[in-house]
């Protein structure tokens, strides 16, 4: 450890100590054994095994100015043709101006700083509780730091049809914004969620992002995540997901652009009959480094997980797969499978895949495959010899990749947004 | 249609075709066969466009057109069709999609208006029937678990989809079982016409019961060393490819 490494977190520390929280001392007792943590912890290192592949100089060296409340015009930013409430956070607070959404019947749905101050059960519960003593130092952080977001707690047996659409949007310059959301689906609900992360304007913004899902008995759960930060600009998003049992949870992710995206999403099946599925799409550019670390982790007998994660790379672009699929003792009959495939579209772009089981039980069906190639020439001509241009074969061929990895989104017009999204992106 | 002139290929400084010369009018079949390595799937390779390949002497003249001189999917939209003899399985892209695309690039290089959805799926069925390709295969992506029969049928679909001037069979015999055989041959005999043409490339005579050649040239060696009627190929079945071996040794 050097003492340069050193400063760079006490200036990272000092750019948010000015943060004032007000809240009660149960919320300001957890802010304190963070901030216990990260004396202890420090930024990784290219040497950290968990951050090998993805340096942190871009967003640790910058200097940062705190995110403030703010007001854009979000027209733009939602799906067309997609009902749903609509809820905005910027730059780590919530904006009840931009916010449209109806208050029904077994939903409780407000900023996070207003569920602490209403002191709701399921928070004081559930709150904190998947991501406190990770040694985590982005994670400790945010739950030293965090400023607002969104708390969803759908009641028991409750099925919400219609979707929720978070838009998590940073503005400015050189902002640093810290958002964190509370999911809970009480035993027996449904509920889908859409989160997208989006920049306006401005370089350098960084987002430290921090989601916990409590998914209950019999509960299906969607999140579909869409990154799409143009520019220049920096995210790290964590996600902590426990599930317990017959429960269903989904996520999709979708990142398109971002000089910086770590995603570090971490599923914890503790209990039977659980199904899982994360999937995700990663289309890198320019200099994007776009970089996924999940893991499962199987406790108990009788679950599937499914993990599918795609990269289309061009340019100096690289992307970085992790994935984790732990099967514990007891998790006998349990069916995991991982898949990571990437396609290079340039010379200078890299994949880095690393998928990994670890298994501890006998009677499982595991399997995990990484493929890192260019486009099947053979196909092309094919493709050319019945009259399609190359570079027409070319785009048929990855935009059929592509839309492969987020077949899960179950909400037809998000599915034909992202579609759509994916052709615009890969012309 | 075309006129082949003193064509010669190599690949990777090789010399396959040593000066192939071939006309095909339109309304003609005609039959290509060889021994193994003789080069006729070098020949369809160069003449649809495969990169691989270098020509290094002489010309093929398409339709008027210098046909060496554009690109694989332009000599596809003037009217070039090659059914291939592995056809290349791509996950991901449905086969309607891509004969939708396929169909509107052509069009668009001719000048003319895309396919409506309507007449497009009229066409759909109505050629898929003609090689009794079930049309839940033309919903799949493209070869993808076709079983080999399939792949040959859908071929042909392709071909039929694509209406092409002239139409180059590489193969397209091999692995097919005498009943798919049947259906592939009636497909294309289905699709002749006066305007197009036909190149069969083949090892053995048996496809060539079902569809009957004007004329049949022996491939061997680069060259073509014998051109005939159609009863050249029932002798070659019977004298076998060491005939036309011999022959040439004496040369």
């Amino acid at each position: 450890m050097t003492t340069a490494e050193l400063t760079k977190k006490d200036t990272f520390l000092a750019a948010l100590s000015p943060l004032q929280f007000n809240e009660d001392s149960y919320f300001e007792g957890l802010r304190n054994n963070a901030k216990n943590e990260l004396a202890e912890l420090d930024f990784p290192t290219s040497k950290t095994e968990y951050w090998k592949y993805t340096r942190l100089g871009k967003i640790v060296n910058n200097t940062y100015t705190l995110g403030q409340p703010d007001k854009i015009d979000i027209t733009n930013f939602l799906i067309p043709n997609l009902e749903a409430h609509v809820l905005v956070v910027i730059n780590g607070y919530y904006s009840p101006e931009l916010s449209n959404f109806t208050e029904i019947d077994g939903v409780t749905l407000t900023s996070l700083s207003a569920a602490k101050k209403q002191g709701f059960e399921g928070l004081k519960k559930h709150f904190n509780q998947f991501t406190q003593d990770k040694k985590e130092i982005f994670l400790a952080l945010n739950n030293a730091f965090h400023t607002d977001g969104i708390y969803l707690e759908v009641a028991k047996n409750n099925n919400v049809e219609k979707p929720y659409h978070i838009l998590n949007i940073t503005t400015g310059n050189n902002t640093i914004s810290q958002s964190r959301n509370l999911f809970i689906g009480n035993v027996g609900s449904q509920v889908k969620i859409i989160e997208s992360f989006i920049n306006v304007g401005g370089e350098k913004n960084f987002n430290n992002h921090v989601s916990e899902f409590f998914v209950a008995e019999n509960t299906h759960l969607e999140y579909n995540k869409i990154q799409d930060k143009k520019e220049n600009n920096f995210s790290i998003a964590t996600e902590q997901v426990y599930q317990e049992a017959n429960s269903n949870f989904t996520i999709n992710t979708a990142t398109f652009n971002g000089a910086l995206v770590r995603n570090n999403l971490n599923i914890e099946v503790d209990a039977s009959n659980c199904e899982t599925n994360l999937n995700g799409l990663y289309l890198g550019k320019n200099k994007d480094h776009i970089d996924n670390h999940t893991v499962v982790d199987h406790k108990k007998p009788h679950c599937n997980s499914n993990e599918v994660y795609r990269g289309v790379l061009d340019d100096e672009s690289t992307g970085v797969f992790n994935g984790k699929v732990f099967v514990r003792q007891d998790a006998q009959i349990t069916n995991a499978f991982q898949q990571n495939n990437n396609i290079l579209l340039s010379d200078n772009a890299t994949a880095n895949s690393k998928p990994e089981l670890e298994i501890y039980a006998d009677d499982v069906k595991c399997s995990h495959g990484s493929t890192t190639g260019q486009i099947d020439e053979e196909a092309i001509f094919y493709l050319q010899s019945r009259g399609i241009s190359k570079k027409g074969a070319l785009k048929l061929m990855i935009n059929a990749f592509a839309k492969d990895a987020l077949e899960r989104i179950s909400i037809e017009t998000l599915h034909e947004y992202i579609d759509a999204k994916i052709e615009e992106e890969l012309s | 249609m075309i006129k082949i002139n003193n064509l010669h290929a190599s690949i990777d400084g090789k010399e396959i075709l040593k000066g192939i010369n071939l006309e095909v009018k339109a309304g003609e079949v005609h039959a290509i066969m060889g021994p193994n390595g003789s080069g006729k799937s070098t020949l369809s390779s160069v003449l649809a466009g495969r990169e691989e390949f270098e020509v290094t002497e002489g010309s093929v003249e398409f339709d008027g057109k210098d046909l060496l001189d554009l690109s694989p999917e332009d000599r596809a939209r003037e009217g070039l069709f090659l059914a291939f003899q592995y056809p290349v399985e791509i996950p991901g892209v449905s086969n309607i999609n891509f004969l939708k695309t396929a169909i509107n690039e052509k069009r668009a290089y001719l000048n003319q208006e895309p396919v409506s959805a309507k007449e497009f799926l009229g066409m759909v069925k109505e050629k898929s029937a003609l090689v009794e390709l079930d049309s839940k295969l033309a919903n799949r992506s493209v070869n993808e678990g076709f079983s080999g029969g399939e792949k040959k049928r859908n071929e042909i679909f392709q071909m039929a989809m694509l209406s092409p001037k002239l139409s180059i069979l590489d193969e397209t015999d091999s692995g097919l079982d005498i009943d798919a055989l049947r259906i592939v041959a009636n497909g294309v005999n289905k699709l002749k016409s006066p305007n197009n043409a036909t190149i069969v490339i083949t090892h053995y005579q048996r496809l060539l019961d079902y569809i009957v050649p004007d004329f049949v040239h022996v491939l061997y060696n680069g060259k073509i060393v014998k051109s005939g009627g159609k009863e050249l190929a029932i002798e070659l079945e019977e004298k076998g490819y060491d005939w036309i071996k011999s022959e040439n040794v004496e040369l």
